[in-house]
């Protein structure tokens, strides 16, 4: 039974990264309907930007923490204004494509530089071990849990309670209609991918707490993982992101947990052709009428 | 049918070289600088000892080509200094097989072409594999420094011995056999579980053999855990392991998935000490020297073992060796120059037939000093010797012993 709840709580901790991270490609995805392939690779940048702060540059692990946050969001940003904007008008395929380049660019370019080995991010904090009960939990899932959540928590109160969040929902919703009704879309959809990215970059702390180094490549599979959470709970939905997540990161723990460590790719993938056969929104996505 | 096969690539690896005009397709040198350097007289063409030294200059895996390539180098210009083999200069022919099997046979024939009496090579398993098929037609002396995986030596299927084929390290089975030796023996394990990455033949190498021998010793392995390529996620199987309540983890991996392993282990509060096997080299960049308490592991060579060439490395190179696959290289050089000494003391000439068949005996019969231990070779051509078992002071590796 121990063994069972330490289990869930690695399942727990595991699908919150997926839930940060599918939040972001979902937040996208809602609001200019791409596929941002390039997501997983800024968490990717985040990674080695933790590193950079703490092993060349020596400063503390808050500073470390502000300037991956920063450099994702700004990222983001960048990506957004270079290689989507001009194509804002093109067909989808288009931007699905470039959206594939720039996650290219972003992996050959970090391998250039940084070299194919992995970065050792140092501990933003001391490792701990707390017991309920005879259960042992991390401190670092408990930190990712609750950040997690709260994460989550700001972004409803943005989305919902706000002016900006409401200009979100209104360009999401019909692009050319938000135009007439006075909303600037450029600077919206900039702001989208601004706080998309801040999340990849607290993606990208948690991720290091947990499993900390930092490769070239390491942002691909979790993206990839990440999108498959975003589907499953139904893309463009915010609780869905976080439901799809969570989902993916326990399905994945229980599968390796019964001695099947080396199918947990596939069951994962698996529920993802299934939950597209059966509903294809996924669990929370919105019937969306084909406009004529 | 394994002839068949030979042919096909040799052909293959012909057409190859025809395509890509002939003579640029390997990044190739013969060194003659190593014959003109120290040689006082003996350095006329009729008088020199060709010995080839094939591996990856370039490509993915250069970081084992060039170390085993400069030790070897090394190991054979320190010969031509110290006069020679018998007052012959050796002549060093080396080539870029840039990890590839097909270019390695390209450049071994090439070698071939060029007179070579013996090789040292290749390094990698694959490329070492095709290279090993082709040179029993040549009856070529073959010393590869790093090619752990057994079939290079010995086919186990048709349990025939590659006759001219040898190596110089360790291989993959027998470390994991050592290391469960080591817990049981020395350390007084006798509970143990395992973890490591399916589907890749070192891994499951040692894994395997580390779990029969444990248990042969009268251990209990509590747990076996495996993980995919490209997984960095271990909790969840370390979680298991916790559960069983072993004294030690046996955790046979390359060094970067070591480090995510220790990290997730120390999280989750599973801190017994681990075990592990050469994989490990260079772990101590990747873990705290918390993680790494009394955790112990094999390697051929335990850096400090021996100044001497520690130095002449840096002399030679600018720079610190930079792994264990250089002492390989140097002891495979080492290895083939034993050979070649016994053919040329029997007054046979350089490149016959004979004088190959010479070298192939000398080196199966004899006894080998090496950086890495002195050898000598068991009857599938795998050098037998003691292995170093380092330990973790304050985070940095140390000899603890040979064992």
């Amino acid at each position: 039974m121990t063994v069972f709840f330490s289990q869930l709580i690695n399942g727990l901790s595991l699908g919150s990264i997926y839930a940060l991270i599918a939040l972001g490609y979902s937040m996208v995805y809602g609001i200019i309907l791409l596929l941002n392939f390039a997501h997983g690779d800024i968490i990717m940048v985040g990674a080695y930007m933790s590193w950079f702060v703490m092993n060349q540059l020596g400063l503390g692990p808050v500073t470390a923490v502000c300037a991956t946050i920063i450099v994702c969001t700004l990222l983001g940003v960048v990506i957004e204004k270079i290689a989507y904007t001009p194509l804002r008008s093109a067909p989808r395929i288009s931007l699905l494509i470039t959206a594939i380049g720039v996650s290219f660019f972003l992996e050959y370019t970090a391998e250039l530089i940084m070299g194919s080995g992995a970065k050792v991010i140092p501990a933003y904090f001391a490792p701990k071990t707390f017991y309920v009960g005879k259960v042992p939990v991390g401190l670092t899932s408990i930190i990712t849990l609750v950040v997690t959540v709260l994460s989550m928590l700001v972004l409803t109160f943005l989305v919902q309670k706000t002016k900006l969040g409401k200009a979100m929902r209104a360009v999401s919703e019909d692009m050319d209609a938000a135009r007439l009704m006075g909303i600037n879309v450029n600077s919206t959809i900039s702001f989208t991918f601004a706080v998309g990215s801040a999340l990849a970059g607290i993606g990208a702390v948690l991720y290091c707490c947990s499993y900390p180094q930092a490769t070239p490549t390491m942002g691909s599979m979790l993206g990839l993982k990440a999108f498959v959470a975003a589907v499953l709970g139904g893309i463009g939905s915010m609780p869905g992101a976080m439901i799809g997540g969570i989902a993916i990161g326990l399905c994945e723990c229980f599968v390796s947990a019964i001695g099947l460590s080396a199918w947990k790719d596939a069951v994962t993938f698996a529920i993802l052709i299934i939950v597209l056969l059966v509903k294809p929104t996924g669990f929370l996505g919105r019937q969306v009428q084909e406009k004529v | 049918m394994k002839k068949m096969i030979t042919r096909r690539n040799f052909l293959a690896a012909a057409g190859v070289v025809a395509a890509a005009g002939v003579l640029t397709a390997c990044g190739g040198s013969s060194s003659s600088a190593a014959a003109s350097g120290a040689a006082s007289g003996a350095a006329a063409s009729g008088d020199t000892i060709k010995v080839g030294v094939l591996g990856p200059l370039t490509g993915d895996v250069s970081v084992y080509g060039q170390a085993v390539v400069n030790g070897a180098t090394l190991r054979l210009k320190q010969a031509n200094e110290e006069g020679g083999i018998n007052g012959k200069q050796i002549e060093i022919i080396s080539m870029d097989e840039q990890g590839d099997p097909t270019q390695a046979v390209t450049c071994f024939t090439k070698m071939c072409d060029q007179g070579i009496t013996a090789l040292v090579g290749d390094v990698t398993t694959a490329p070492t594999l095709a290279v090993a098929a082709e040179s029993a037609d040549y009856n070529m002396p073959m010393v590869t420094a790093s090619a752990t995986a057994e079939s290079v030596t010995y086919d186990a299927e048709t349990d025939t011995v590659n006759g001219n084929v040898f190596r110089a390290t360790f291989t993959d089975p027998f470390q994991g056999v050592k290391m469960a030796d080591y817990a049981c023996q020395k350390l007084g394990y006798t509970k143990a579980a395992v973890i490591f990455k399916k589907g890749a033949d070192y891994n499951e190498g040692l894994a395997e053999n580390f779990v029969k021998e444990f248990e042969a010793q009268g251990g209990t392995i509590v747990d076996q855990e495996s993980y995919s390529d490209g997984d960095v996620d271990f909790k969840t199987q370390l979680t298991s392991i916790l559960g069983k309540g072993p004294e030690t983890v046996f955790c046979p991996n390359y060094y970067q998935e070591v480090g995510q392993i220790l990290a997730q282990a120390e999280s989750i509060g599973l801190t017994v000490p681990f075990l592990g096997g050469d994989g490990w080299d260079g772990l101590e960049g990747y873990a705290t020297a918390e993680q790494l308490k009394d955790s112990y592991f094999c390697a051929n060579y335990a850096k400090g073992a021996s100044a001497d060439f520690e130095s002449a490395y840096k002399a030679e190179y600018g720079e610190d060796y930079p792994n264990g696959f250089a002492p390989l290289g140097y002891d495979a050089a080492t290895t083939v120059l034993y050979g070649i000494q016994a053919a040329e003391d029997a007054g046979l000439e350089a490149g016959s037939d004979e004088y190959k068949q010479a070298v192939i005996d000398a080196i199966a019969g004899g006894t080998i000093e090496g950086l890495t231990g002195t050898f000598t070779f068991d009857e599938h051509h795998d050098p037998v010797k003691s292995t170093a078992i380092l330990t973790y002071i304050d985070g940095k590796p140390e000899l603890k012993e040979m064992f």
